[in-house]
């Protein structure tokens, strides 16, 4: 494109240039691309446009909302709003069937396992851990040992009133402080570790002394039957674990099981009937009962005084 | 560096009075940066190669818009449309195949396939597809008759262009205008219809009923063809395609392509009926090779990138030396190897068997022997196993040690199976589910859907476990076609 131009024109290129001279070098006023010049114009019409349509100018009291109303934040509470109403349907559902009904209908089972699992992860993971892996003090949910209950039912009623929590039904048991608060001698106590460790299939790996363990029997008949059972088996009514097996609350070894003989701890779960709505303690039921360990649901109800019963002896989760 | 000629054509009856400018507007020597577009005004020409053309732009015409329109009966509940990329449902049909999206590698193989089918046939016939074949050259022919159509021949259309604005002129121009229009908005139309039930779709579109999506895409390409076919045409060639660029570097001097003869034509120069043909060239420098040319050049420059090789100038240059009596080819399909022999006055050579050409046929026949194999052997079933991060196994009550998968089941056939899993590779090893029923051999009953992904928690418990890591396998068994899946994976045990 060649204009007449009183700068000069370069006599090497033929192009115009700007009349500015550096030491003899003078400037092209090489024009730009078509293509890119109208779409640089196109650009700017565009932004006027957008200026008048949408949010653009702050003002002193805020910012011009332009003429289309567009908000990120309404637009937010406008899609949380309709995700609401269209899952409410399906917690309708969930509140109104049984958990037969639930788990028979694998839409609505998994409708509240995945509500579960986001309610679990924002509520429960920071004490169980993902996928309910447990900690020291916290219960691993996966597995098939339960202090209060694995079936359906006794894990929404945990949930709905927490453990040791401000609910006036909440679950409670308190294990004393056999050491701390004087109630044993270090040696009884040491005895009774290692009777514990006799009772628990972690006798293998702990291989407590015999004698000892003898000496601990006696006082193991008087302190701890009432709530653990005669064999160790635990009382689920009771809140009371087996000791039987090799799962510990908090820890297997023989230092850790003697500590908690010391300390008789005992954690505390919030009770989330306050928290959390009906239907979505039932879904958090239903995922926490899938991690693994949930239990069918008994026939008869456990008798209270059955101490010995022990705990149903199967490896694979349980099919209601 | 602008060198215009005009000349009279003293051959033709109809221009014998009419003096053209007859100019290679789009050359290399004629394009200066930032000008404005020139426009070419090509001549209809007659003969094979416009035959062939015409042929191809039918067929290919023909095979975009009414390939949708393909009804192929599928099995209940699948889309009964033959070619169909559904995005929602994340499946690409194509007559008896059906592609998942992990299956992008036949796609792959297809561009492979694609590209060396063109190296292929570059090598041996130079640019056929930009001459028949490419989007650009059948729409661009197919805008230029239209053109042609309203406007006229190449002399009433720079007669038209030249004359100040009446109501005719006005009426030619947006009554082509329009008609571009509508082909482009048929184009885009036809483009969604790839992506969704036609016969829907179509009714949708009319009724307002169609997504935004729909509309938005009908919109671009109308754009787009409107623009590339009726106003950019030979500039996308020039400067937007990549390639004629390619192309330097997949023929080599034997490839045939469309080349002027220079030993026969030239010197070039006008001829008078009755004068003698004795030292001179066969070329009159009628200049009908420019004028029918679409692309703007002249052929008798050489090779160019401009070219695409659509051969109308053979068919023009054929039908002037079929007037002046002269013998055709004088432009025609042929190697620049032999142009350059004819030039030292060897006889030419025609060798279809190079290196090259050679290489190219073997790797379409491998990769598409490849293709052949993976895709009579495409398996129909398979399955994931997704081991539980966290925990990464739990210790029971009675001392055994469990772990937790996520298996997915991948049936990619329109019916639903009825499968059966088991895990083999570690001994006393009890697999379990939530709501799946056993068979009587301990192994889980699956019911895996129709073409679809089915996904369930599944544990698997052993006492057996000796190391922290043990491989075991989950194998998965059609009974009524003996059809199996495995799928390896990793049982972790441990200490508390």
């Amino acid at each position: 494109m060649t204009t007449p131009d009183k700068n000069g024109v370069d006599d090497f290129t033929g192009t115009s240039t700007t009349g500015d001279e550096w030491d003899g070098i003078r400037e092209l006023d090489t024009p730009l691309p078509r293509w890119w010049l109208y779409l640089f114009y196109a650009c700017i019409a565009v932004a006027m446009v957008y200026w008048v349509l949408m949010p653009a100018w702050p003002t002193p009291n805020g910012y011009t909302p332009g003429i289309l109303g567009f908000s990120d934040r309404a637009n937010v509470a406008a899609d949380i709003k309709s995700l609401q109403a269209a899952r409410r349907p399906s917690f309708e559902r969930l509140n109104a069937a049984s958990y037969d009904e639930i788990v028979a209908d694998p839409q609505l089972a998994e409708f509240a396992r995945a509500a579960g699992e986001t309610t679990f992860g924002d509520n429960c993971r920071t004490c169980h851990g993902a996928g309910g892996a447990g900690a020291p003090g916290y219960p691993n949910l996966a597995d098939d040992v339960w202090i209060w209950g694995g079936t359906l039912k006794e894990i929404e009623h945990t949930l709905r009133v927490g453990i040791r929590s401000t609910h006036e039904d909440t679950r409670m048991s308190v294990m004393p402080a056999y050491g701390r608060d004087g109630l044993m001698s270090a040696k009884d106590i040491g005895d009774v570790t290692e009777y514990v460790l006799t009772l628990s299939t972690a006798r293998d790996r702990e291989k407590p002394q015999a004698t000892a363990a003898a000496r601990g029997a006696a006082i193991f008949q008087q302190q701890c039957v009432a709530c653990h059972g005669a064999s160790g088996a635990g009382d689920r009514s009771l809140g009371a674990p087996s000791l039987t097996d090799d799962v510990w609350l908090y820890g297997g070894s023989r230092e850790e099981v003697r500590k908690q003989i010391e300390l008789g701890r005992g954690g505390v779960m919030p009770m989330w009937e306050t928290r959390l709505d009906p239907a979505m303690i039932r879904a958090l039921a239903i995922y926490v009962y899938g991690l693994g360990g949930g239990e069918a649901e008994v026939a008869e109800p456990v008798s209270p005084t059955a101490t010995d019963a022990s705990p149903p002896a199967t490896r694979a989760p349980a099919t209601p | 560096m602008n060198q215009k000629t005009t000349l009279i054509d003293r051959r033709n009856a109809d221009h014998a009075s009419i003096s053209i400018d007859v100019e290679a507007v789009n050359s290399k020597a004629a394009r200066e940066l930032y000008k404005k577009r020139t426009p070419i005004y090509p001549k209809i020409s007659g003969g094979p190669f416009r035959t062939l053309k015409w042929g191809a732009m039918v067929v290919l015409l023909a095979i975009y818009y009414l390939t949708p329109w393909i009804r192929w009966d599928r099995n209940e509940g699948a889309p009964d449309q033959a070619v169909l990329i559904d995005f929602e449902g994340r499946r690409f049909y194509f007559f008896f195949l059906e592609l998942w999206p992990q299956e992008i590698y036949y796609i792959t193989g297809l561009l492979i396939l694609a590209a060396v089918g063109i190296f292929l046939s570059s090598a041996l016939f130079g640019r056929v597809w930009c001459g028949y074949a490419c989007p650009q050259t059948v729409w661009t022919d197919l805008y230029i008759h239209v053109e042609r159509w309203i406007e006229g021949d190449r002399i009433a259309r720079m007669r038209l262009d030249k004359a100040p604005l009446s109501l005719d002129k006005a009426r030619k121009k947006i009554s082509k205008h329009a008609l571009w229009i509508t082909i482009a908005a048929l184009t885009g139309g036809a483009w969604v219809f790839y992506f969704g039930d036609a016969p829907t779709l179509m009714r949708e579109i009319f009724t307002g009923q169609a997504s935004l999506a729909v509309y938005l895409f009908i919109g671009i390409l109308t754009f787009t063809t409107y623009a590339l076919a009726g106003t950019m045409r030979e500039q996308v060639c020039t400067y937007l395609c990549p390639w004629p660029r390619i192309q330097a570097a997949m023929t080599d001097r034997h490839a045939l392509s469309v080349t002027y003869k220079v030993a026969r034509g030239e010197p070039r120069g006008a001829h008078k009926k009755g004068d003698s043909w004795d030292d001179r060239g066969d070329c009159i420098d009628c200049r009908q090779c420019v004028a029918v040319c679409p692309q703007g050049i002249d052929i008798r420059d050489g090779d160019q990138l401009e070219c695409i090789n659509c051969a109308l100038c053979i068919d023009a240059c054929d039908a002037v030396m079929e007037k002046v009596d002269r013998p055709k080819g004088l432009i025609a399909y042929d190697s620049y190897e032999n142009v350059a022999r004819a030039v030292r006055g060897e006889a030419p050579v025609y060798t279809f068997l190079r290196p090259r050409t050679v290489l190219y046929a073997s790797v379409l026949v491998i990769v598409g022997a490849i293709m052949l194999y993976a895709l009579v052997n495409r398996t129909t079933l398979s399955l994931d196993a997704m081991r539980d991060r966290s925990p990464p196994f739990v210790r029971l009550s009675d001392g055994g040690i469990r772990n937790g998968y996520m298996i997915r089941v991948i049936n990619k056939e329109p019916r639903v199976r009825t499968l059966e899993l088991r895990v083999a590779g570690l001994r006393d090893a009890q697999i379990s589910a939530m709501a799946l029923p056993s068979t009587i051999d301990g192994g889980l009953i699956v019911t895996a859907r129709a073409d679809n992904v089915t996904s369930m928690r599944i544990y698997v418990a052993s006492d057996a476990a000796n190391e922290r890591s043990n491989p075991i396998t989950f194998v998965l068994t059609e009974r009524s076609t003996g059809k199996t899946a495995e799928r390896r994976a990793i049982f972790m045990a441990g200490t508390p």
